[in-house]
């Protein structure tokens, strides 16, 4: 039977959840292979580099770079405090001196005789690495961090913004094709990751921000709505730095796309438990997509469907069509012809025959997408 | 003619695709005979891009029934009926070079350092300069946070003095940076500034990086030497970048000649071929999230990447830069605006999706005008002439206004425009390709376009680089006569007269004189466009413009010339320049409408 690939997006009832927990440079890692971990447990940590103060002593002493070194009160490696003298003229007879002082508290970093420059670094930036999801160390990266593993649900989104976020779930919208709607979200639900259905208008995403949601996970946002919470205009898809209280999770795309039924019926059995959310999205090369975790019980773990090998669409398959026309539109394949089709646009491309709502149509197979069911 | 090299296997490993092509010795001439293409295995799960090199030419063996591997070896030298004469590649897998580069004056020995690595085909992470306005943490913020394959160092003039170049210096010394690949070596540093500094330079940078240091980029204020610093990069990338890239070592064994950054070898094709023809060239390569320009003017090539301009990852980005009014202008129907940038932003989330509907596919070109029109504006702007540089100035240079620093772009000299990339090479009709380069570079004069359908600038490129003398000249032949008979596909010839006209008033009369001694006039009016359809054969042509106007003579002046048609034919643009749209959405909608149907642009239905 004929088939053909195309990214789908995962949404898995039960898997091994492995997950990559590493430290910028390399540290301290402060667990051990097996350690039960919870979201908050530090995994590892390490200092960061101070920032550096470059002050051009020469040019405040007013005096010539190779002089500086005669001038200078102390020596490389030497640890110094704010207010301390760097540098010393000898003025005359005594009187009229001028200096240098340290504008930080760091260490003399390096003396240059040929800018006639100081460099002070400041004390290292301590960073400290968390699990995100609770689970157990699977792996430990020597000085680097850990894998962590966990038994989870596991549901990728198609665009997110901020990172990091956990709290309990929590059912708000009825169903998939239902609006979330700004009057739904209530002071109760601070610290909570709400499951609407097939769109979240700005202000609503607004009212959410300010009562502290945790996150909104949501089949559809408008694109230029974006602008008004970015503060800017998204031009490409990296996103995950964003400092906002409450991470955005949608799982179709921009504009009012119902959820599709695996995604909401798999949140919705998980209405209340513990998750791990993160918004970070990179549409480039090595792609990241935004994610919910949902830790689940340990005893059954044979159900891995991670590990599942990915079927292509093939005749029977239930798909999406993810550009217009028929946008949104789900649809089972009928046939997969393998010679090349002209388009209305006249692009010749390869399609799949799919009966959506009773009507039998072609569409390219670039613009579907699987619909995993189990 | 006995040839020294009898077939040739070029293959090109981009990020996502390895193309390979197979160039044979056939009668007379050198010709493209087969082509075969494959995933690039750079990631997991093969990390070793050979893999993907030997399916791209499994390929081509299937094709083309000859024999050209053994095992995992590529079998050299062509013996009649298996193996081929010399093998080379390009590489932009795994991100292509990312280069940072300083200079002590942004305009000056900066902008020469950014010229240099963007010549050499790196892209420009950032340009790090004295006087841009960051203070020195700032600075190391940024160096440590980019992590780039290497670094350019420049400044001042030889002699001059060593303060800012060596402040520099110390900047970078205090950042310490890392190299973006490989944990386990220091990152590459050219030095190519004042020779004076050479020594603090050595003392300041030696430890703490691999430092080059090669001949001052401007060693007077009046010059640019940007050659020792290109060379120097590609030997730099071929050691350190790609030596750290999975299975490069192996392949770089494989290979007759380096293999060169992508970019970097398509840059010296263009340039090869516009010192051969002596013309001025401009090249675009538009993908998925960026657009590369390169032209050479009056002999001087130059090459920018539009890092965030493309038409899909960075589809958004020019929406955002460009305005949604600037799009909509190309666009002959009337569609609601939210709904647009929905359509447009998830284009972006699902980048790979193809325009099923006519109507997709309108505002899909409509987009690549405005990245390529945003793209050229970069361009122009960055490839000027010298700046800094004192000239003395009569009285007649005052009243001109003419400064050092102005663009080398000029419309009315540009011989030849090729377009490459997705939206260019595979528009469902050629005639849509020459539309969008027409609005898009804005030609004037007598101007021939073409494509590259299949983008095998890159293999030719490196193929004219080799340098070994024997095999030299034929290489380079080899190269020149693929790309003259293979790789382009001619669209045509547009020709363009511009001056102050009134709307519909006459603005040129052409005489076209065919091969078989027929002969046709045409008139070209303000506003119109018309078109003539007629095969890559020779034209000569008389244009006389009215008084005011320029075809290429200057203005009011006759132009007799030879122009060849193409795959569309002659195209007579007389929408003056800038191509200006109505703001009346009737009107501009109509003049669309028009311009579409003169050129045969879209399929006849209800939209056009």
């Amino acid at each position: 039977m004929a088939h053909s690939y195309t990214p789908g997006l995962k949404v898995l009832k039960k898997t091994i959840f492995k997950k990559e927990r590493i430290l910028p440079l390399k540290g301290d890692v402060l667990v051990k292979s097996g350690d039960q971990l919870t979201p908050d447990t530090i995994v590892a940590s390490t200092n960061l580099p101070g920032n550096v103060q470059m002050l051009k002593v020469s040019n405040i002493l007013n005096i010539d770079p190779k002089d500086v070194v005669d001038a200078l009160q102390v020596k490389e490696a030497q640890e110094v405090k704010k207010g301390d003298i760097i540098a010393e003229t000898s003025g005359i007879f005594g009187m009229f001196k001028s200096s240098v002082e340290s504008p930080v508290d760091g260490t003399i970093e390096s003396i240059s005789q040929s800018t006639g420059r100081v460099v002070v670094r400041e004390a290292p930036i301590p960073v400290e690495v968390d699990a995100y999801v609770s689970g157990v160390v699977d792996e430990v990266v020597e000085n680097e961090g850990i894998v962590l593993k966990s038994n989870a649900a596991f549901i990728q989104g198609i665009f997110g913004i901020a990172g990091e976020k956990r709290g309990d779930l929590l059912l708000v919208s009825s169903g998939p094709g239902e609006e979330l709607t700004a009057d739904q979200i209530t002071a109760d639900m601070k610290g909570k990751i709400l499951i609407g259905g097939s769109f979240l208008s700005l202000d609503a995403y607004k009212k959410a921000l300010s009562i502290q949601v945790a996150g909104i996970v949501v089949g559809g946002f408008n694109y230029y709505d974006l602008k008004a919470i970015l503060g800017y205009n998204l031009g490409v898809a990296i996103t995950g730095t964003e400092k906002l209280n409450t991470a955005l999770i949608v799982t179709e795309g921009y504009g009012s796309i119902p959820m599709s039924e695996a995604t909401f019926s798999l949140l919705k059995e998980n209405d209340g438990k513990a998750a791990s959310i993160n918004g970070a999205t990179q549409i480039r090369a090595g792609v990241i997509r935004p994610e919910i975790v949902i830790p689940i019980d340990a005893g059954n773990t044979d159900d891995d469907s991670n590990s599942k090998i990915p079927e292509g669409i093939q005749e029977g398959s239930t798909v999406r069509v993810i550009r217009s026309p028929n946008f949104g539109k789900i649809g089972k394949v009928i046939s997969l012809p393998s010679e090349l089709n002209k388009m209305e646009s006249e692009t010749m491309v390869r399609v799949a025959e799919i009966n959506i709502d009773g009507k039998n149509i072609l569409i390219p197979r670039a613009n579907l997408e699987m619909v995993e069911t189990e | 003619m006995s040839k020294k090299i009898k077939s040739i296997l070029a293959t090109d490993c981009g990020s996502t695709t390895t193309k390979a092509v197979l160039i044979e010795w056939k009668e007379d001439r050198y010709r493209l005979t087969f082509r075969g293409e494959a995933p690039t295995t750079v990631e997991a799960p093969f990390e070793d891009v050979t893999k993907g090199v030997l399916n791209a030419v499994m390929e081509v063996e299937e094709l083309s029934g000859r024999t050209i591997l053994d095992g995992d070896k590529i079998i050299t030298p062509d013996d009649g009926s298996k193996g081929v004469d010399i093998y080379v590649s390009t590489s932009s897998a795994g991100g292509g070079l990312q280069m940072m580069v300083a200079g002590v004056v942004k305009s000056m020995s900066g902008e020469s350092a950014e010229r240099a690595a963007l010549g050499a085909g790196s892209i420009v992470m950032d340009v790090l300069a004295s006087n841009d306005g960051r203070l020195p943490h700032e600075k190391i913020t940024r160096i440590r946070q980019l992590r780039p394959d290497m670094i350019l160092l420049s400044g001042g003039t030889d002699g001059g003095t060593t303060t800012h170049v060596m402040e520099l210096a110390e900047i970078l010394a205090a950042a310490n940076p890392r190299p973006r690949l490989g944990q386990n070596y220091k990152l590459p540093v050219i030095y190519a500034g004042n020779n004076k500094a050479q020594d603090s330079i050595r003392e300041t940078l030696g430890e703490i990086s691999d430092l080059d240091i090669v001949d001052n980029i401007r060693p007077v204020l009046e010059q640019e030497n940007l050659e020792p610093s290109r060379d120097k990069i590609h030997d730099l990338f071929m050691e350190h970048v790609m030596a750290q890239a999975p299975g490069y070592k192996k392949l770089m064994s494989w290979t007759d000649a380096p293999i060169m950054p992508t970019p970097g070898a398509v840059g010296s094709l263009i340039e090869m071929i516009a010192k051969k023809e002596n013309i001025s060239v401009v090249g675009v390569d538009i993908g998925g999230a960026t657009t590369d320009i390169f032209s050479v003017f009056e002999g001087k090539f130059n090459r920018t990447v539009s890092a965030n301009l493309g038409m899909s990852y960075s589809i958004c980005n020019v929406l955002a830069e460009s305005g949604l009014d600037n799009v909509l202008r190309w666009v002959p129907f009337d569609i609601d605006r939210s709904e647009l940038t929905n359509r447009i932003g998830n284009k972006m989330i699902r980048p790979t999706t193809v325009p099923q509907s006519l109507e997709e596919l309108v505002i899909e070109q409509a987009i690549a005008r405005e990245a390529l029109r945003l793209s050229f504006i970069q361009h122009k702007e960055f490839a000027t002439s010298l700046k800094g540089v004192q000239s003395e100035r009569t009285i007649s240079d005052a009243f001109e206004q003419s400064s050092s620093g102005q663009s080398l772009v000029n419309m009315m000299d540009l011989d030849l425009l090729v377009g490459s990339g997705g939206v260019l090479s595979h528009a469902p009709r050629r005639q849509q390709s020459a539309r969008m380069l027409i609005d898009a570079f804005m030609p004037e004069g007598i101007t021939q376009l073409a494509v590259d359908s299949i983008f095998m600038m890159p293999q030719l490129g490196v193929l004219a680089n080799i340098d070994k003398d024997e095999l030299k000249e034929d290489a380079s032949q080899a190269a020149l006569e693929v790309f003259d008979n293979d790789c382009l596909i001619r669209l045509g010839t547009c020709l363009t007269p511009v001056g102050n006209a009134k709307p519909n008033s006459r603005m040129a009369d052409v005489t076209l004189t065919f091969g078989d001694g027929s002969v046709k006039e045409i008139e070209i009016n303000e506003g119109s466009l018309k078109m003539m359809e007629h095969p890559y054969e020779e034209v000569k042509v008389h244009i006389k413009p009215v008084r005011g106007i320029d075809v290429g003579a200057g203005k009011g002046e006759e132009l007799e010339s030879v122009i060849y048609g193409g795959v569309v034919g002659l195209i007579f643009d007389g929408r003056n320049r800038p191509i200006t749209l109505s703001k009346e959405s009737d009107q501009r909608i109509d003049s669309l409408l028009k311009w579409s149907k003169a050129v045969d642009e879209y399929p006849k239905g209800e939209m056009f």
